[in-house]
């Protein structure tokens, strides 16, 4: 059963009045796993909108101690910390509960810029976290193109929409042979909530990414942030799923999508929220560029179906 | 060489108001009717800013960005998003 909202511990990782805008995902997201990560925790982050978030010296919005360190480096970072810690553990210098490592970083520190050093630590299994939390743009610079931005986008350097479809990062990671691997998104706390607390209990490279609606970015009301993220995944455009040591499992409401047990809703409604799509699916070709999109959708879901039957 | 004093060493310490008083941002407040309330924390779990108190369900105005996540996705209608002056 998945932990319902009232079973949520208190503990609040994100400090009240940090400097990320108001309705932000990735602020929301980082909250909730605050929750299950508790304290004893160390955070690294590469340039983005989390660490604009962290507010000015000498104060940290981040109840941990946070690193802010260079953008392709995250995998390698976290490497050398997990090790350090191992090392310390070995010599006696680090007695108790050790802390957990996670990387927090952005879809572009993910996807692109950061992907070498962390395919890297997943082929080593270090022993840490990495979070990808994903605004499908890298926002923090102004909204440009990311290898997470859905096909169909605005972006400042997509003026006409992009013509590449996303990659599937998630799929990508788990094709690292690694312990676990997860999506999961902010509409659904008590899902992401489990997902952290089982990742802190396992050894070895961990992957979490998380859909992270920008209001800004995706240019939808502020108040829509889980809406948003709501209608993602009953579009069937982002889909909740787990891997532990390879094996896929779907969690609902996506697993009923995958299973065919309920219909993933049109993806019009979804994309016709966000000034994104909208302001490029005004033109004559609109029909022809919603069906790429949810030609997109489609391939994914018979994809990722299929995919989860093979295990070893 | 010089030691380098506490203060100019780059080290923050877990703070709340990192970005300030963040509640001056607010262009609308949320006011919750307590009588319509249930209680059910859905206000609380989605508050980015970590400023809903989930028991007395009560709003740390002095951080509150005025976001109105909380009013969107509170089921019964308790939170109404109040122009402020
Ligand atoms: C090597 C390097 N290139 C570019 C930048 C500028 N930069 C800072 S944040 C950012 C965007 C990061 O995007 P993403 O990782 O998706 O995080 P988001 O801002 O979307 O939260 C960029 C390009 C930088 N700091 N370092
Ligand atoms: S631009 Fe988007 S992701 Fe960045 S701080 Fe603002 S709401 Fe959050
Ligand atoms: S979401 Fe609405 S009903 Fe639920 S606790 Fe908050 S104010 Fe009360
Ligand atoms: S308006 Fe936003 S910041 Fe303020 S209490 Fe509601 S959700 Fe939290
Ligand atoms: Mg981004």
């Amino acid at each position: 059963m998945t932990t319902s909202i009232k079973q949520l511990p208190d503990i609040e990782q994100v400090l009240s009045g940090n400097g990320a805008c108001g309705g932000c995902p990735a602020t929301m997201a980082l909250r909730i796993v605050g929750k299950a990560l508790g304290s004893n925790a160390i955070m690294l982050l590469t340039p983005s909108c989390s660490v604009a978030s962290m507010g000015m010296t000498p104060k940290l919005g981040y109840n941990w101690p946070a690193i802010n360190i260079c953008f392709a480096t995250a995998g390698s970072s976290g490497s050398g910390i997990a090790h350090a810690l191992e090392i310390m553990q070995e010599k006696g210098r680090l007695q108790g509960e050790p802390p957990t490592v996670f990387c927090w970083v952005g879809d572009g520190g993910t996807y692109d810029i950061g992907f070498q050093a962390l395919s890297a630590a997943a082929e080593r299994n270090d022993n840490m976290i990495f979070f990808c939390y994903n605004n499908e743009a890298y926002s923090n610079t102004g909204v440009q193109r990311s290898g997470a931005t859905p096909r169909g986008s605005f972006t400042t350097t997509t003026p006409a929409g992009k013509r590449q479809p996303k990659k599937n990062m998630a799929l990508l990671m788990l094709e690292h042979n690694i312990p676990y691997v997860a999506t999961a998104t902010v509409a659904y706390p008590g899902d992401l909530y489990d997902k952290v607390v089982k990742a802190k209990s396992i050894p070895g490279l961990k992957y979490i990414e998380i859909l992270a609606p920008c209001y800004l970015g995706w240019q939808f009301d502020m108040p829509e942030t889980v809406q948003m993220s709501r209608m993602a995944v009953r579009s069937g455009a982002w889909l909740l799923w787990e891997a532990d040591n390879g094996k896929i499992s779907f969690n609902n409401p996506s697993s009923l999508i995958i299973s065919g047990k309920k219909d993933a809703a049109p993806v019009d409604e979804y994309l016709m929220k966000q000034g994104r799509f909208k302001r490029l699916l005004k033109g004559p070709d609109a029909d022809q560029r919603i069906a790429e999109i949810q030609g997109d959708i489609d391939r994914e879901i018979a994809f990722m179906r299929e995919r989860a039957k093979i295990t070893f | 060489m010089k030691s380098v004093t506490k203060a100019y060493r780059p080290i923050s310490w877990p703070t709340k108001g990192a970005g300030g008083d963040t509640g001056s941002w607010r262009t609308h407040r949320p006011v919750v009717d307590i009588r319509i309330c249930t209680k059910c924390q859905f206000c609380w779990v989605y508050c980015p800013e970590a400023v809903i108190d989930r028991h007395e369900i009560t709003i740390d105005y002095r951080y509150c960005k005025g976001c109105g996540v909380c009013a969107l996705e509170c089921p019964t209608g308790a939170i109404t998003m109040e122009k402020e002056e």
